[in-house]
């Protein structure tokens, strides 16, 4: 192995060292959320894409259906659709292995994939940060479901607190335009004025497609 | 089987479904910049849809709690680029210790 093979292997671990952690902090949320253990883990082993598994349980924690948490996982999920067709042209997979490397597609691994100049070094990248994030984050999401039914009460340790900071987490490095921001912030108004007038649930499916649609509007208007 | 678990099961095929379609199909049929723009936004305005039904909304009520005061420590830690995980247990200690003091 040479060394710039070393390095983005060693850049790879590093990155799914700290992603795989935060698996406590899902399989805490989870579980204060409402769902069982083996429910917490069938997300992280079957969905593994953290974004979805967080607005799935969050749905499911402000009261609302299971379908729409559903839903609104998929909606977010949709964007490791536009993440496999970047990597395609870097991994050049085919049959079995892009069937079972299709699992592996998430945000880091792809972040950590389509920065290298060549094929060998992008499926290094993929294959390392994706594998060490499904090994990790399976094992924490298992330790933070026990920890959180061993707590009891959630809201006395604030867990529900912390499933609003980390969706701001997940937010915050995609705010970087106006546009974004703009976004987003509609999305929320829309959202809390739908509170008290829809079923749990629908604020958050609603409050999102209307602010979608308004940006693609401004966007179609004003300059690129 | 419960409807709780169906959701998980429908999540986990569309989300595999998602992820194995963008290995597979050609690149120019998704590569409209306006399907672009709105998967760009999708994320971002559902995020902010999560964030605010989670911190403000209470069944089918919009209240103030110590919820506010954690989401509030979390916008101060990010801003303080603080990673992901110690962020997340800052916010729920710092309303765990709002809920014991009042």
């Amino acid at each position: 192995m040479s060394q710039a093979d070393r390095g983005i292997v060693s850049d790879s671990l590093g990155v799914g060292l700290a992603t795989g952690a935060y698996g406590i902090s899902f399989g805490a949320i989870s579980t204060a959320s409402g769902l069982d253990v083996a429910q917490t883990c069938a997300l992280s082993l079957l969905v593994f894409t953290g974004a979805t598994q967080f607005a799935f349980v969050g749905v499911i924690a402000s009261g609302g259906a299971p379908l729409a948490g559903a839903l609104t996982g998929l909606l977010l999920g949709s964007r490791n659709l536009f993440y496999g067709l970047t990597l395609a042209p870097l991994l050049r997979l085919r049959g079995l292995r892009r069937v079972a490397s299709a699992h592996l597609v998430i945000d880091e691994s792809t972040a950590m994939a389509i920065t290298r100049s060549s094929g060998q070094h992008a499926r290094l990248g993929f294959y390392w940060t994706g594998i060490s994030i499904f090994v990790l984050w399976n094992l924490t999401t298992l330790l933070g479901a026990l920890a959180g039914n061993a707590l009891g009460d959630p809201r006395a340790y604030g867990l529900d607190a912390a499933v609003g900071a980390a969706f701001l987490g997940l937010l915050w490095p995609r705010l970087g335009s106006t546009l974004a921001r703009c976004v987003a912030v509609l999305a929320a108004a829309v959202a809390l004025g739908l509170v008290p007038v829809t079923a749990a649930g629908m604020p958050i499916i609603v409050g999102g497609a209307v602010a979608v649609l308004a940006g693609m509007l401004v966007r179609a208007r004003g300059p690129a | 089987m419960s409807p709780t678990w169906i959701a998980i099961l429908l999540t986990a095929a569309g989300c595999y479904a998602l992820k194995l379609a963008g290995l597979s199909v050609p690149q120019r049929l998704l590569s409209h910049p306006r399907t672009v723009r709105a998967a760009e936004l999708i994320p971002v305005a559902l995020l902010g849809a999560l964030i605010a039904v989670q911190v403000l909304g209470n069944d089918s009520a919009v209240v103030l709690d110590a919820r506010v005061v954690g989401i509030g420590v979390a916008v101060v830690l990010l801003w303080l680029r603080v990673p992901f995980l110690p962020m997340v247990i800052a916010a729920a200690a710092a309303t765990a210790l709002v809920r014991l003091l009042f």
